[in-house]
């Protein structure tokens, strides 16, 4: 067995150079005006953020916040493609808005490259990981992914009510990436606890958000010690192998970049199927609709994307400058919202409805640009075969109690309590 | 008529080998290609049109071809 010098367990003290970066203090609490003090973790954007975005899109259209140490909201598709975009004057160094940035010099890697990288460097990580995401390749992961969705329906037996969020929609993002990571299958469980901690953590004290990432990284360097003695395929053993610009990666590198194919494809598509069985719960009629004419499901699985579109990112601003109307100021977050851009009027028709037989449809659910989300091929699989499986096993459903339905707070938003009546 | 990527704007979001499989495939990265010479025939003229409706980033384009 070969020593890797890379992965020495004193590489994990290396974490505690997440303590360098600033913070600013934390603000919580009811929001006065979303259009110069909004939040994306107040309970109102998780419960119904559309009206919000609809009403700031009329009369601001970029919005402010003191909050996390200043930031803005572009709720137009113009200017939130215009951010995304532009990674000059934009960068990737976090895409989590919250109330620590870090450091400077830490572009144009990034913690968790490739979606913390600015490019040049962005180009490279990225390309390192795009065939094994492509759409043929996750056609592998097919058939493994319809066995599964079936054995969780399995599981439902003689149940009238079900929670649709929990026992469905969350294990089968995690199981996929378990799989393709080479994680033991059971550790299911703790990746929902990284996840909350990493994407919903974001007002902890910082003491606490650094002592759960460290649980996280020992989980990570748990797996990289057991491929190292076990070498298969899979995405660890690949990243373990793989070479950049003549080299092996750095530690940092791989498991920065399992960190982030781990957390990334989780609550994401967990939220995507979630949103889209709330809304047939929902709407019979087109559910029924959908039941009649299955061909639709594509069309209408990209309308789902468009209108519960589950992931909002964020950039910092690199150098003070007048921008689209507003005076920005070096390190400023914006939060750069996907949902939003995808309900504006000025590019959609009827944007505020869900019309599952939508033809044109060029929403940014998986954003636009450089970082095109690299799992979106995995995404449209798992979202597709969910779906299909529930309505041939479940075709009758409803919401057993509307009140009852919880949202995640934060960047990445569905359903996260969703009890439908199937008996 | 033909269809045309440019590759400078594709970023793989695969929605034209999605909509017009007649037209366009993936390379091993998972970028858009187009199939063969790219013309579009009758039967193909409405997929050809879909895809250049939903690529998100702009990226296809129809050439009349006189
Ligand atoms: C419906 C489910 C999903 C949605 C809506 C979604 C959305 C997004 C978005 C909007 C971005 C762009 C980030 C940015 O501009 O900063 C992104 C990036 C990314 N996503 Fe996803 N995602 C989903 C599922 C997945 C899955 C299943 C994976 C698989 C591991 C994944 C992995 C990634 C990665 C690695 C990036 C970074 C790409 C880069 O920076 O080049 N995502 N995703
Ligand atoms: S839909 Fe557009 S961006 Fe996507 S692969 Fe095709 S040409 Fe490229």
């Amino acid at each position: 067995m070969a020593v890797d010098e890379r992965f020495a367990r004193d590489f994990e003290d290396s974490a505690e150079e997440q303590v360098l970066g600033t913070r600013n203090e934390i603000i919580t609490g009811p929001v006065s005006d979303w259009s110069t003090d909004f939040s994306h973790l107040e309970p109102e954007w998780a419960a119904d953020p559309y009206p919000i975005q609809d009403d700031l899109r009329q009369r601001c259209p970029i919005a402010h916040t003191d909050r996390f140490g200043g930031g803005w909201l572009p709720v137009r598709y113009e200017d939130v493609a215009a951010v995304a975009y532009d990674t000059d004057r934009f960068s990737s160094r976090s895409i989590i808005m919250g109330n620590f940035r870090p450091p400077r010099d830490i572009a144009p890697i990034g913690g968790s490259p490739p979606i913390s990288s600015d490019p040049p460097f962005h180009h490279d990580a990225r390309k390192l990981l795009l065939p094994a995401f492509t759409k043929t390749a996750v056609t592998r992961q097919e058939p493994a992914t319809r066995a599964y969705c079936h054995a969780l329906i399995d599981a439902f037996d003689g149940q009238d009510v079900v929670d649709a969020a929990a026992d469905y929609a969350q294990h089968i993002p995690m199981r996929v990436i378990a799989d393709m990571m080479g994680f033991p299958p059971e550790d299911g469980p703790q990746f929902r606890r990284f996840v909350e901690n990493t994407l919903e953590g974001v007002n902890l004290q910082p003491e606490e958000r650094i002592e759960r990432m460290q649980a996280l990284f020992e989980y990570i360097l748990d797996q990289v010690h057991d491929h190292l003695d076990n070498p298969r395929d899979d995405l660890t053993t690949y990243l373990i192998n793989a070479e950049l610009y003549g080299s092996k990666l750095t530690a940092d590198h791989v498991t920065g970049a399992m960190v982030l194919l781990l957390i990334a494809g989780i609550d994401t598509s967990w939220s995507a199927i979630g949103s889209s069985l709330w809304h047939l719960a929902k709407t019979p009629a087109d559910r029924e609709r959908l039941m009649a004419d299955r061909g639709l499901l594509p069309t209408a699985m990209e309308e789902f994307l468009r209108a519960y579109a589950p992931v909002t990112m964020a950039r910092l601003v690199k150098d003070d400058m007048h921008w689209h109307g507003v005076d920005m100021k070096a390190d400023d977050w914006i939060l750069l919202s996907f949902p939003a851009a995808n309900r504006d009027p000025a590019q959609f028709d009827r944007a505020a409805e869900v019309v599952i037989d939508r033809e044109v449809n060029r929403h940014a659910a998986f954003g636009l640009g450089i970082h095109r989300c690299l799992g979106s091929h995995l995404a449209r699989m798992e979202l597709r075969v969910a779906l299909e499986v529930w309505l041939d096993r479940i075709p009758e459903f409803s919401l057993a109690d509307p009140g009852a339905v919880t949202w995640s707070a934060g960047q990445i938003r569905g359903p996260r309590t969703l009890p439908l009546r199937i008996g | 008529m033909r269809v045309r990527i440019d590759s400078e704007k594709c970023q793989g979001h695969g929605r034209c080998y999605d909509l017009a499989p007649e037209l366009f495939g993936d390379d091993e990265e998972g970028f858009g290609q187009v199939l063969g010479d790219g013309k579009v025939t009758p039967d193909t003229e409405n997929q050809a049109r879909l895809a250049v409706a939903n690529c998100p980033e702009r990226a296809i384009e129809l050439i009349e071809e006189s």
